[in-house]
């Protein structure tokens, strides 16, 4: 029997309410014996529809006459200036960290955006998703490196300085996506969490001013999760990669 | 006292130091770059955008210390082991 229940959905100011590190993963939308689809989850589907269905809208009808869409005009510049960010920061000419710079930057850009409607819980203000972020960058590291450099390349790059680095190599290999998903994390919980605080303090106007700095944080956000990704990614330099240049 | 007063009173008065230490440094380097950044700025107005947008990322990563000394406070606030220890004795 599947049970919903979406009262808790809306993130209410309620007095006595937990918050606390794991209390966004503690409300279960739909429940179905012991398996159960908490709010993360459901609220970064509604992100994936979002973004699906605007993606969809807009290259449905795409044209090259002298008057397109402004939805085609606004994901265009996009499209173009993180392919420009992209290619400057790996060095590369050809286009082949831009979807995974896309992908990561659209998906955390419409979460943290979405705080601004009003007690919307962003998925990536809990450490699982955020955490599934970073695998997705940790498994594209070696992707991109054995890609553009080959196995043996990848595999040089750990004993690069001397062979006696090798340990510190591999922790690092680990920790600095860690870092990203905690950064990450970090900055969305506490704009989240200080938000829900102040709320509890001033209901009305004060709350405002904070979750409109956090409109800025988490674009900014945003940009540094996909920009580091396409920085770790390219660290193995590639030997021969053929050029496709496009601008 | 019993152990829940002394985990207790350790946990919050350790959350307050981690914070207030763990600041200190994010600030101090947060303002250094800011500072070069606007010297840049006015030296150079015509790569202001540039340094704009390279100042935000470096802002937003100079804060990750202190972000790493929030996760721990509310570590010790809200998911404290030897607390939820000491609970279950």
């Amino acid at each position: 029997m599947i049970s919903v229940d979406f009262s808790q959905w809306l993130d209410l100011p309620q007095k006595g309410r937990v918050i606390g590190l794991n209390s966004f993963d503690g409300i279960h939308i739909f429940q179905y014996g012991d398996w159960y689809i908490n709010a993360t989850i459901f609220n970064s589907w509604l992100v994936m529809l979002l973004i699906t269905l605007i993606a969809w809208l807009t290259t449905r009808k795409l044209s090259t006459a002298k008057h397109v869409s402004k939805w085609q005009t606004a994901l265009e510049a996009l499209v173009l200036w993180l392919q420009r960010e992209s290619n400057e920061t790996s060095g590369s000419r050809t286009n082949q960290y831009l979807g995974m710079a896309m992908g990561l930057f659209c998906f955390i850009l419409v979460c943290n955006l979405l705080t601004f409607i009003p007690w919307f819980r962003p998925p990536t203000a809990s450490l699982s998703t955020t955490m599934a972020l970073a695998a997705v960058v940790f498994l594209a590291i070696p992707y991109f490196a054995v890609k553009n450099a080959g196995i043996k390349g990848y595999l040089r790059k750990f004993i690069e300085p001397v062979p006696l680095m090798l340990p510190m190599n591999i922790f690092s290999e680990f920790f600095s996506v860690f870092a990203m998903g905690l950064r990450l994390f970090g900055n969305m919980l506490s704009g989240v969490m200080f938000a829900s605080i102040l709320s509890a303090f001033v209901p009305f106007i004060a709350p405002l001013t904070m979750q409109t700095l956090g409109l800025l944080t988490g674009s900014i956000q945003a940009y540094i999760f996909a920009l580091l990704a396409v920085v770790y990614s390219s660290s193995v330099k590639e030997e021969v990669v053929p050029e496709i240049i496009t601008t | 006292m019993d152990s829940y007063a002394i985990i207790g009173a350790v946990s919050v008065l350790g959350a307050c130091i981690c914070m207030g230490i763990g600041s200190i440094g994010s600030a101090l380097g947060e303002g250094q770059a800011a500072a070069a950044a606007l010297q840049a700025m006015a030296q150079q107005p015509d790569e202001a955008n540039r340094i704009r947008s390279t100042m935000f990322v470096t802002l937003a990563m100079l804060e990750t210390t202190a972000l790493y000394a929030m996760l721990i406070a509310f570590l010790t606030l809200y998911a404290n082991p030897f607390w939820n220890y000491a609970i279950s004795q």
